[in-house]
């Protein structure tokens, strides 16, 4: 088991750069997800940790050692790729083998271990089988038994559910979590889906166009985004942004409305905004229908969704908001409600630094 | 009404002509040139070969005389020693072309700059006629003003040793040649496998800790397998049957040290023109090719079940 620690790990195509210059430490039994849309660098970082890519600057340490120069084999590290990269001409068995075979355990050992691990994963009627006659459920299963067969101190996983119908995708997402409970070994797990993220992880590095935007908690991603595209990316859908313009401890917003902030909040503004620009962000669910609401919005369409409903309002011409209301609740489309957000959870960016602003209290 | 009959009639002929009558066709002149050159001399060899007969002499009639070419020949200790002679020859020289050519694979399967300038380079015998090999690896071999002596450390003319006159040496000297040749082929079959092993594979195994021997081991060899059984099969059948290189370089001698089974079968059948007997030793050969290669398919195929 072990920390992972990146000092201004970064990589560079040429004057491109795939990852900028990134901080980050991994603690021994964590489970880390590296989050962003594709093209972000987080597969690369992943593959940087690995040793599959050499880094072009910076440091990678491993359990206090630094490995920044030393290859795959030399790390103790384990990968699950996103298309399961099983032998294919080997079976289930010695796929699952190999790892141990290739440190030259003995045969007794190889056989327990390989069995043990197979029990694991519930896969011991499929060990005689080649990978092609597996379903990718199953491929993904023997992918997960040889990272797991070697007990290295991390393991690191590339889009593991990547590959699987969606059905399969929630049964192998809470299995990993299972494995990850049972062995309590520290896990990078790389995605471009922030639903797995939210669920597996501890903690979750946002990335986007090789620059981390935030390091955190999934509650703190969520409720905290700390810049634009964190707000956008996270949530589906992402977090309501309004653009408004704040002056006289009032943020005008489109459509005529006007909205005080909430206690702590003007002073935070006055401090934190560049401009009078001022961007108000909330999540769906903070939107609180109230007859009088300072807000006003008309409903521009009403999503049942089984057990709350989704509203998407206009407020003023262009801007679009969803709220999520009680599936209780009737609306007519075209009609103007109004509604409260709730103050907790109301949060303000700078449009200029695209930045979150902090709140004082 | 008689205007549109005259019309209609062309094109009711062509119709009158049904897809399976364009397919027979299409089809007969390749069925009848095959029965005519392949099957029917295949048939008509076979039951020469229980016949005493001589196509210089058409006029006496093929007498039946059972199995007696067959009897003849499986005890004629000479046969049996040709046919030692052929099956060392061909384990040495597969053997040699398998090794080098999936060595040449291995290494032109790294790019580098020029890689390809020297596969086809590489590849340049194969393009080659092999009586015109022959002719010019004879000068090559000569003791007196050949390169080959030269390149192995005999620098003074005539000192070396005369690789296609001593019969030490002479089937080594058609196995160099016969390597030379065709080692290229193997390598071609071999790093088109190579090339199809996707870099996944290794990732994989770097990160399962294996080292580059284990890699080759259990990821290279297995997954080119197929590929370069399938070169083996086609340069044993090939070697097999090895005439024109032979016949080049030495004709057989000197004695009868480079009498390979066909070169003797060639002897046989068209300068003592002993018809009915050589048919019988061609189709000897055909057998034995036929489990041969048998042998291979079987193995391809297990490989290939396992993938």
């Amino acid at each position: 088991m072990a920390d992972i620690e990146l000092k201004q790990v970064e990589k560079r195509f040429g004057e491109h750069y795939a990852v900028r210059p990134l901080d980050l430490f991994i603690k021994n039994g964590e489970f880390v997800a590296l989050l962003g849309p594709s093209g972000c660098g987080k597969t690369t970082t992943l593959r940087m940790i690995a040793g599959l890519e050499t880094v072009s600057g910076g440091r990678i340490i491993l359990n206090g050692q630094d490995v920044t120069w030393l290859k795959p084999s030399q790390r103790d590290v384990a990968m699950v790729f996103q298309f399961f990269a099983l032998y294919p001409h080997l079976t289930a068995w010695e796929n699952i083998a190999f790892p141990l075979q290739a440190e030259g355990e003995s045969r007794e050992n190889i056989k327990r271990r390989v069995k043990e691990v197979a029990e694991l994963l519930r896969i011991e009627p499929l060990l005689k089988s080649r990978p092609g006659a597996l379903s990718s459920g199953d491929q993904q299963r023997v992918a997960l038994a040889r990272a797991l067969v070697r007990r290295p101190s991390c393991f690191l996983m590339d889009e593991p559910l990547g590959a699987l119908d969606a059905d399969f995708r929630e049964t192998m997402r809470s299995e990993i979590k299972r494995l990850h409970i049972l062995q309590n070994a520290t896990t990078v797990y790389v995605t471009h889906d922030q639903i797995e993220a939210m669920a597996m992880a501890d903690r979750i590095v946002v990335m986007s166009q090789g620059v981390v935007q935030q390091v955190g908690t999934p509650a703190e991603v969520y409720h905290t985004p700390s810049n634009l595209f964190v707000a956008q990316f996270i949530g589906s859908p992402g977090m309501n942004l309004v653009k408004g313009t704040w002056a006289d401890n009032v943020v005008a917003l489109p459509g005529g409305n006007r909205y005080a902030p909430p206690d702590g909040w003007p002073a935070a503004l006055h401090r934190g905004l560049s401009g009078s620009g001022v961007i108000v962000g909330f999540r769906p669910e903070a939107v609180q229908i109230h007859p009088n609401g300072q807000l006003a919005a008309g409903v521009y369409s009403v999503d049942l969704h089984g057990s709350y409903t989704m509203l998407v309002l206009e407020m003023g011409d262009d801007h679009s908001i969803h709220a999520r209301v009680s599936r209780d609740a009737h609306f007519t489309v075209g009609e103007t409600i109004r509604f409260d957000l709730n103050p907790s959870m109301v949060r303000f960016f700078d449009p200029k630094t695209e930045r979150a602003i902090a709140h004082s209290a | 009404m008689q205007l549109t009959q005259t019309q209609t009639a062309p094109m009711h002929r062509r119709r009158s002509l049904t897809d399976v009558q364009i397919q027979v066709l299409f089809i007969a002149p390749t069925i009848i040139l095959l029965v005519l050159w392949n099957i029917f001399p295949l048939f008509y060899s076979l039951y020469l070969s229980f016949t005493e007969f001589s196509v210089i002499k058409p006029d006496v009639p093929p007498a039946w005389i059972g199995l007696q070419n067959y009897n003849k020949l499986l005890n004629d200790p000479r046969i049996w020693q040709y046919f030692a002679l052929t099956g060392r020859y061909v384990v040495t020289t597969v053997a040699l072309q398998a090794i080098i050519g999936f060595g040449l694979a291995l290494f032109l399967r790294e790019r580098f700059k020029g890689s390809g300038l020297v596969t086809t380079l590489i590849l340049i015998p194969i393009m080659m006629s092999p009586v015109v090999i022959g002719l010019f690896w004879k000068l090559i071999y000569n003791p007196a003003f050949g390169i080959f002596n030269y390149l192995i450390g005999y620098s003074v003319p005539n000192s070396g040793p005369d690789w296609l006159g001593e019969a030490s040496r002479a089937l080594w000297a058609i196995i160099i040649v016969d390597v030379w040749m065709w080692s290229p082929f193997v390598m071609l079959l071999c790093l088109s496998g190579l090339k199809a092993i996707p870099d996944y594979l290794y990732e994989a195994a770097a990160i399962d800790r294996a080292s580059p021997w284990f890699q080759f081991w259990r990821i290279t060899l297995p997954q080119v397998a197929p590929l370069l059984l399938i070169a083996i099969l086609f340069r044993t059948i090939e070697a097999f049957k090895t005439f024109d290189l032979v016949m080049g370089l030495t004709g057989g001698g000197p004695g009868d040290s480079t009498e390979l089974i066909a070169v003797y079968l060639y002897r046989a059948a068209f300068t003592r023109f002993t018809t009915g007997e050589s048919s019988a030793l061609a189709y000897i050969i055909l057998v034995i090719v036929i489990a041969v290669s048998n042998l291979y398919v079987r193995s391809l195929n297990r490989i290939r079940g396992e993938q």
